[in-house]
């Protein structure tokens, strides 16, 4: 039985452990020099914040995983700084990169993707300049290196990591110039009710906002991101607020993010099928309750799987590692499986209110101007993606083909959602008819030579 | 942009070149940190000239901070620790 894990995040740890707990010995892979994940994320040796510091109301979560995989590396074959940038999913072969150079094939008889998220972003005008970052971006620096992206940045976006980032800067000392949400308060309100289905995470959530307003950080709803002015940096925020009123706020940094995308593309290569959730506004991969893919031998489990937050990947990762256990007639825990269902089918609840409550505000990426840089590898603007709709492209991968939108190093991870939402709106259709990027490998740009 | 050094900052200072030009940095430091806090601004050259970047993502995503690290190559800024006289060039 060979099984691999790829994803060393809170996912990834709960999957091994289940794993290991039935003596399988699986080869577990991880892009990063150390497991964690994102959430969790340990800084390099050197730096001294203690869990406290470093994870605030998530230490006691991160200590407890971090003791896991720490216990879990030496029963596990583990690779960290490891890349599996590409998927034959008819041989189940995974080809990786070690350190950037070392090239191996790995067999497996059955996969489990916890491959995690990013940020989702709204191209804005000067969303290219040196200090603009995403939201996740801006809380990696601080938890990671210790560093503000900026002294005083404007935060933009919406959703819990908008005011948990805020919140974060404002306790290391930076001074946030303002934290401008798209969402307005009624919409908060009225999924609000949903979201007591995790009555801690809600309260949470509550506290974070009461604390920046204790603290005098200017908190505005239901505004509208206008520009990011600048020369060789960051200097100002335009945006209107809710009665249509256009502020100018001076910062010297601009971190963005509304909620968070799969890094699905590793599903994707292996070939499962995906689908829209309109609740989420992304395309996730197929899966069942478990994690089970379509795809035989493919389970999937936390964000990368459609986002869920941190205990949907906890959960999700051991019910995953508990599928493929009962797939391969290994001895399985049937009453850890039944309590996880009825946790993962609870969280599920308390996950739709959460995203209808902060929902990606579409509408603004699908109106951006003409000269906005929707794609930024390429620097491909929304007018071109627009003329690709117009010389007939009815769906992402012919407007790529015409546009190049998707085609830069990053392969579409930014621009894909609201590059979407622009070409919806020209053709007149719903976002979920256009579709999606289809993953390429090398999921992340590999070394010529490196490549057979 | 400048990056600021805001906490957890105790430890040992260490010397790196960029473009042929010393820049200081801490022990732990990714690249794209001990770039954009030492004030240089930006990592690299957008290729549509639309002027410089300095990374976007910070977690090995967007590959927008691409810079060369002699005797290694192309490396993402952001998930490469600086080492103490490695030569970085920017593009």
């Amino acid at each position: 039985m060979k099984a691999v894990v790829v994803g060393a995040g809170p996912a990834g740890i709960r999957a091994v452990e289940q794993l290991v707990r039935a003596g399988v010995t699986p080869i577990w892979i991880d892009e990063a020099p150390d497991g964690g994940g994102r959430i969790t994320q340990r800084p390099p040796a050197g730096f001294s914040r203690g869990a406290s510091a470093l994870y605030g109301a998530d230490s006691g979560r991160a200590r407890r995983l971090h003791a896991t995989l720490d216990a879990l590396k030496p029963r596990t074959d583990w690779r960290p700084d490891t890349l599996v940038w590409n998927i034959r999913p008819e041989d189940r072969v995974l080809h990786t990169l070690t350190n950037g150079a070392a090239q191996d094939e790995v067999q497996y008889d059955a996969l489990i993707l916890c491959t995690g998220a990013m940020d989702r972003v709204l191209p804005l005008p000067g969303w290219t300049l040196p200090g603009v970052t995403s939201l996740g971006g801006a809380q990696v620096a601080l938890k990671s290196q210790g560093v503000g992206v900026g002294a005083n940045p404007v935060l933009i976006g919406t959703g819990p990591l908008l005011w948990l980032t805020a919140l974060q800067y404002a306790k290391a000392g930076a001074k946030p110039a303002a934290v401008l949400d798209t969402t307005d308060l009624l919409t908060k309100a009225r999924f609000g009710a949903g979201m007591l289905w995790n009555l801690p995470t809600l309260l949470r959530g509550m506290g974070l906002y009461a604390q920046l307003k204790l603290r005098g950080v200017k908190l505005y709803e239901d505004i509208t991101p206008l520009a990011i002015e600048g020369v060789n940096g960051v200097t100002a925020v335009h945006w209107r607020d809710a009665a249509w009123k256009e502020h100018v706020t001076p910062c010297d940094a601009v971190a963005m993010g509304w909620g968070l995308k799969p890094e699905a593309q590793l599903a994707d290569l292996a070939g499962v099928p995906f689908d829209y959730d309109g609740t989420q506004q992304n395309w996730v991969p197929r899966k069942d309750a478990a994690g089970r893919s379509p795809v035989a031998g493919v389970y999937l489990a936390g964000d990368g799987a459609g986002i869920g937050g941190v205990d949907v990947a906890e959960l999700g990762g051991a019910r995953a590692a508990l599928a493929l256990l009962a797939d391969a007639h290994l001895p399985s825990d049937m009453a850890l499986t039944h309590h996880l269902d009825g946790r993962l089918r609870t969280e599920r609840r308390f996950r739709a209110a959460l995203e209808q409550a902060f929902p990606y505000p579409a509408r603004l990426a699908a109106r951006m101007d003409d000269s906005t840089s929707v794609c930024r590898c390429e620097v491909i603007t929304a007018g071109e993606l627009r003329r690709a709709a117009a010389a007939d492209a009815p769906e992402m991968n012919r407007a790529k083909a015409f546009s190049r939108v998707g085609m830069g190093r990053c392969q579409g991870r930014l621009c894909g959602t609201p590059a979407a939402a622009v070409l919806a709106r020209e053709l007149q259709v719903e976002v979920p008819e256009v579709g999606r990027l289809r993953g390429q490998p090398p999921v992340k740009p590999v070394p010529l030579q490196q490549v057979d | 942009m400048t990056a600021t050094r805001l906490v957890d900052q105790d430890r040992p200072a260490l010397i790196f070149r960029v473009d042929g030009v010393e820049v200081p940095a801490k022990q732990g430091d990714t690249l794209l940190t001990a770039m954009l806090t030492a004030g240089l601004g930006h990592v690299r050259t957008s290729e549509f000239g639309d002027g410089g970047r300095a990374g976007f993502c910070w977690m090995g995503a967007c590959q927008d901070c691409w810079v060369v690290v002699a005797g290694q190559g192309v490396r993402r800024a952001c998930t490469t620790l600086v080492e103490p006289g490695i030569e970085v060039i920017r593009r």
